[in-house]
């Protein structure tokens, strides 16, 4: 009954409280203090829980309660204005966000899914420069984007690149912050893909190119565009890196990508109108949240449905 | 669907939504006017003056639908430095410019003119409970003082009001061209302050909200934060050797509210002026400066000082 | 054209010819090249990100002592005179995640206890869902639901009167802290769920056998098991948390204070960063370089972070699957 030393150890005192338990079962009898810590740890758990549904709940509620005065097709159609907060809307600020999160697709999507099929098809594991790219992706994937924010600031809008303040710098910087998500859906997506398909598709004499393009690709389809619009989710909500890249000036009309007029996003206009006094301003501010949650929350369920719908079992 | 039908979708939504936004986007406010003005006019400067330079330009724009007018807020040196680069057409400025700034204008080849378009006063609030009613700027200059360890209102030196709430010190952060100007004026020296303030940022409605709810609160913003709150605080009469002066437009006008009433400018570029649009957004925002002033919440220009911006402007090419 | 290459007729006492095609598919080499390009923009981009931090904060340590730097508890770079002690903005950052933390970590691990061993597959099916929306929250709304909810209604109402000072002030390191915390708990939860999932059913089912209770199973055999999977989540929220700008800018305020009191308002490394660089800086001079010196100190606290967090998840995935 006891361990090599002669202490009864852990696995025993288990065991024998077990035994006593099971005997005390068959009696019909449970120990009292196991039943309240039980149900008190149950009950903690719970707690815990609800803690967190709560703060969910609370933040949507507040979002709605401040910002439902200001909800309406103005809101979506109006201009900033300082001197009718009231009448003041988002409408550069969306068609920016648009603007913003195309170009972001149209990077990511080539670049990301490229970047997948050469690490999972193509790399030899065992090289170490293959090694320093995976550890490389997981590391991006975590640093702050504010820190982007500083990479758009010295090597897209001036440095080598010397962009500028235009919209498109703003894409691109956007675009290397959400690049890592991509990559990393794209892999777990295309390793997914069981071996036998490609095994087939060579035995069929396919190149591997071609049995990646016609056979691994659309099988990982529906794990990639899951992984894009996660991507392009998290780039439209970020507001911390735009504040670098210029995304602040006040802007009265529509923004376009290349030009040197200026633009805003939806977070950043957001979080702008919050930092004015007028209390107009907060409405306003909190009803942009609201149009900005409904569109991810919009995008999110398509992601869903499309793994959903297209999700492959094997 | 196979991968590349995918990727040609993805693709061409992103094209549509370039070209729909790119194409279909300008030009869309039509509002009345029948101007025919175009071009786009880029300002920058104090965030101070921003919201002054948005409110006309917003009113400009309405007239002029096809003149795009950008106000960034880089504050007043960022603002110079664009505007001495010949980045921007005007510059908004809290302050007057500086002499290097000045030379390096002058190196790039730019010529300016100072135009006034308004006057601030800035505002010492302090709780409605609170039974000061006046400082000196040497008491104010003891509190705000890099050194200083007053923590008690009692403490304040030569004070007859009888009070022993604690300092409770809110004020804006080291970008605000308000924290420039109050350092300067009642420390001496731009920048230089007691650290241990509650430093609001850029959020200078913080500050009301924090004297608000503070019996011994004190802190410094824009006239326009107290003409907004009027009721919920109270403004600290100023005296500066000549009798305490309460901040009022008059007071800020004939600026006997010393030394805290400061001078707003606009630095339109001459070559700018010399574009059609911009030509007529300066006299545009001089003819209507006074009226949108007010809504703002600064305090408009005499019409002495209105006549001096104008021909300040028309040296300049206006 | 020539027919395979096996060797039919090659000359005597050579080695075999490999087999091989006659016709070698170049396209094939280009679209390798290409993808491996693909692979290599993120070293690229890591460099980058290297490359535009280090340049400036070596011009700025050339006028700020390394020393003044990193040891100094006063951060006041636009003051007269000038003061460049980093542990302000360092202790302001250490100071919200630790709120944070305190919130997450029980919220975060107690659900994902719950959904992992208590939870019917039902109610399973419900809450992850939640907890995935609340991941998908951009951090601008959480900021400010930070000011305009958490501080006036709960810290205020709640808050012991004057303990160590009141609340009542505008900005606060709990407010930003405890909305950090909401951010960060599905990162918890779900990682922290994966972890314990990936615990083999039959350790669990060999403590029940031995009479042991739910709780007694969750929490001396599951959770010991899946340690170094939760481990990592929690890194990875700190580091999250670390990095977290715009619920600090609206919430935790703009001055440095070298504290880790919950009531007072503090300034964050990325607030600092976030701030600055939209504001009045002129490009080389001290204030801008400080930018990027913070931005170094922040880049080195959040990869050595994640580099841990990455080794702990290498560990609990070794060992079960």
């Amino acid at each position: 009954m006891t361990g090599p030393a002669g202490i009864p150890n852990e696995r025993t005192r288990l065991a024998v409280a077990g035994a006593r338990a099971t005997v005390a079962a068959s009696l019909k009898e449970q120990p009292r203090r196991d039943v309240v810590l039980n149900a008190t740890f149950a009950g903690l758990l719970l707690l815990a829980v609800l803690l967190a549904l709560a703060g969910l709940v609370a933040l949507l509620a507040q979002a709605f309660v401040t910002g439902a005065p200001a909800l309406g097709v103005d809101l979506v159609t109006n201009v900033p204005s300082t001197l009718h907060p009231e009448n003041a809307g988002f409408r550069p600020a969306i068609i920016g966000s648009l603007e913003l999160i195309a170009g972001v697709i149209l990077f990511v999507v080539p670049i990301g899914i490229g970047a997948a099929i050469y690490l999972e098809e193509y790399a030899d594991k065992t090289r170490w420069w293959n090694r320093a790219i995976e550890v490389n992706i997981q590391n991006l994937a975590a640093v702050p984007s504010i820190i982007y924010g500083i990479l758009g600031l010295a090597f897209i809008v001036r440095g080598p690149l010397d962009l500028g303040f235009i919209l498109a710098a703003g894409s691109l910087t956007l675009a290397l912050l959400v690049l890592p998500v991509v990559v990393i859906a794209a892999r777990e997506a295309i390793r997914a893909v069981p071996d036998s398909i490609r095994q087939g598709s060579l035995a069929l004499g396919a190149t591997q190119w071609q049995t990646i393009r016609a056979q691994v690709l659309p099988a990982a389809i529906s794990g990639i565009a899951t992984g894009v619009i996660l991507a392009v989710s998290r780039a439209l909500g970020e507001a911390a890196p735009l504040l670098l890249v210029g995304a602040t000036v006040f802007v009265t009309f529509d923004p376009t990508p290349f030009s040197g007029d200026g633009y805003s996003a939806l977070p950043v206009q957001i979080f702008q109108y919050a930092t004015r006094p007028q209390e107009d301003f907060q409405t306003v501010a909190a009803a942009g949240v609201i149009v900005m949650l409904a569109v991810l929350l919009a995008m999110n369920s398509f992601a869903i449905w499309l793994r959903n719908r297209y999700e492959q079992r094997w | 669907m196979t991968s590349s039908k995918w990727l040609m979708i993805v693709a061409s939504v992103a094209v549509l939504a370039f070209g729909v936004t790119a194409c279909g986007g300008s030009g869309d406010e039509s509002t009345g006017g029948g101007s025919d003005l175009s071009g786009t006019i880029r300002i920058d400067g104090s965030s101070t003056v921003a919201p002054l330079s948005e409110a006309v330009a917003e009113q400009f724009q309405a007239e002029n639908p096809d003149v795009k007018v950008t106000v960034g807020t880089s504050g007043t040196g960022g603002g110079f430095e664009k505007f001495c680069a010949g980045e921007t057409a005007i510059s908004d400025a809290s302050r007057e410019i500086e002499s290097d700034e000045v030379s390096t204008c002058k190196k790039d080849g730019i010529e300016f003119e100072q135009v006034r378009v308004a006057t601030d006063a800035l505002t010492v609030m302090i709780n409605n409970e609170n039974p000061v009613s006046c400082l000196t700027v040497d008491q104010l200059g003891a509190v705000w003082g890099a050194n200083s360890k007053i923590s008690n209102w009692s403490e304040i030196p030569g004070l007859e009001e009888e009070t022993d709430e604690d300092l409770a010190l809110f004020g804006p952060g080291t970008d605000s061209g308000t924290f420039d100007y109050f350092t300067e004026a009642i420390n001496g020296e731009e920048g230089v302050t007691r650290k241990d303030y509650n430093n609001v940022g850029e959020d200078d409605n913080a500050t009301v909200t924090g004297v608000e709810g503070s019996p011994g609160g004190m802190g410094y913003a824009g006239f326009s934060y107290y003409t907004e709150n009027e009721g919920k605080l109270k403004a600290l009469e100023v005296d500066n050797g000549e009798g305490c002066v309460a901040p009022s437009v008059e007071a800020a006008q004939d600026e006997s509210y010393a030394p805290l009433s400061r001078p707003l400018f606009i630095y339109p570029s001459g070559s700018a002026l010399e574009k059609p649009e911009v030509k007529a957004f300066i006299n545009y925002y001089l003819d209507n400066v006074n009226s949108v002033a007010e809504l703002v919440g600064f305090i408009p220009l005499t019409e002495e000082q209105l006549e001096e911006s104008k021909s300040a402007a028309a040296k300049a090419g206006a | 054209m020539a027919t395979t290459g096996s060797g039919a007729m090659e000359p005597a006492g050579g080695p075999p010819r490999r087999l091989q095609a006659t016709n070698p598919r170049y396209g094939e080499k280009v679209i390798q090249g290409l993808l491996a390009l693909c692979g290599i923009l993120s070293v690229l981009t890591t460099t980058a990100i290297v490359i535009s931090l280090i340049g400036p904060t070596i011009g700025f340590f050339q006028i700020v002592p390394v020393g003044d730097f990193l040891f100094g508890i006063d951060w006041t770079p636009q003051f007269e005179p000038p003061s460049f002690g980093v542990l302000a903005i360092v202790a302001g950052t250490l100071n919200v995640a630790l709120w944070g933390m305190l919130f997450a970590v029980p919220v975060g691990l107690g659900s994902a206890i719950y959904l992992s061993e208590y939870a019917t597959p039902r109610v399973r099916k419900t809450v992850k869902p939640v907890l995935e929306i609340l991941a998908g929250i951009p951090t601008v709304a959480i900021g400010l639901f930070a000011a305009s909810f958490i501080l006036p209604e709960i810290i205020q109402r709640f808050w012991p009167g004057d303990f160590l000072g009141g609340v009542d002030k505008p900005f606060m390191a709990l407010a930003a802290g405890l909305a950090v915390g909401l951010m960060v708990v599905p990162i918890i939860a779900s990682i922290s769920e994966d972890a314990m999932s990936a615990v083999p059913s039959g350790l669990r089912e060999g403590a029940y056998a031995m009479g042991a209770t739910k709780a007694k199973v969750a929490t001396r055999v599951v959770l010991p098991a899946a340690l170094s999977g939760i481990a990592a989540s929690i890194v990875l929220a700190i580091s999250r948390a670390v990095g977290e700008t715009m619920i600090v800018l609206l919430a935790a305020g703009s001055t440095p204070n070298f504290t880790f009191l919950p009531n007072e308002a503090v300034q964050t490394m990325t607030a600092y960063i976030g701030v600055t660089a939209t504001g009045d800086i002129s490009t080389g001079s001290v204030d801008y370089e400080s930018v990027f010196a913070v931005g170094s100190v922040l880049f080195v606290m959040t990869l050595a972070m994640n580099l841990v967090s990455i080794r702990l998840v290498r560990k609990y995935r070794e060992v079960y699957e």
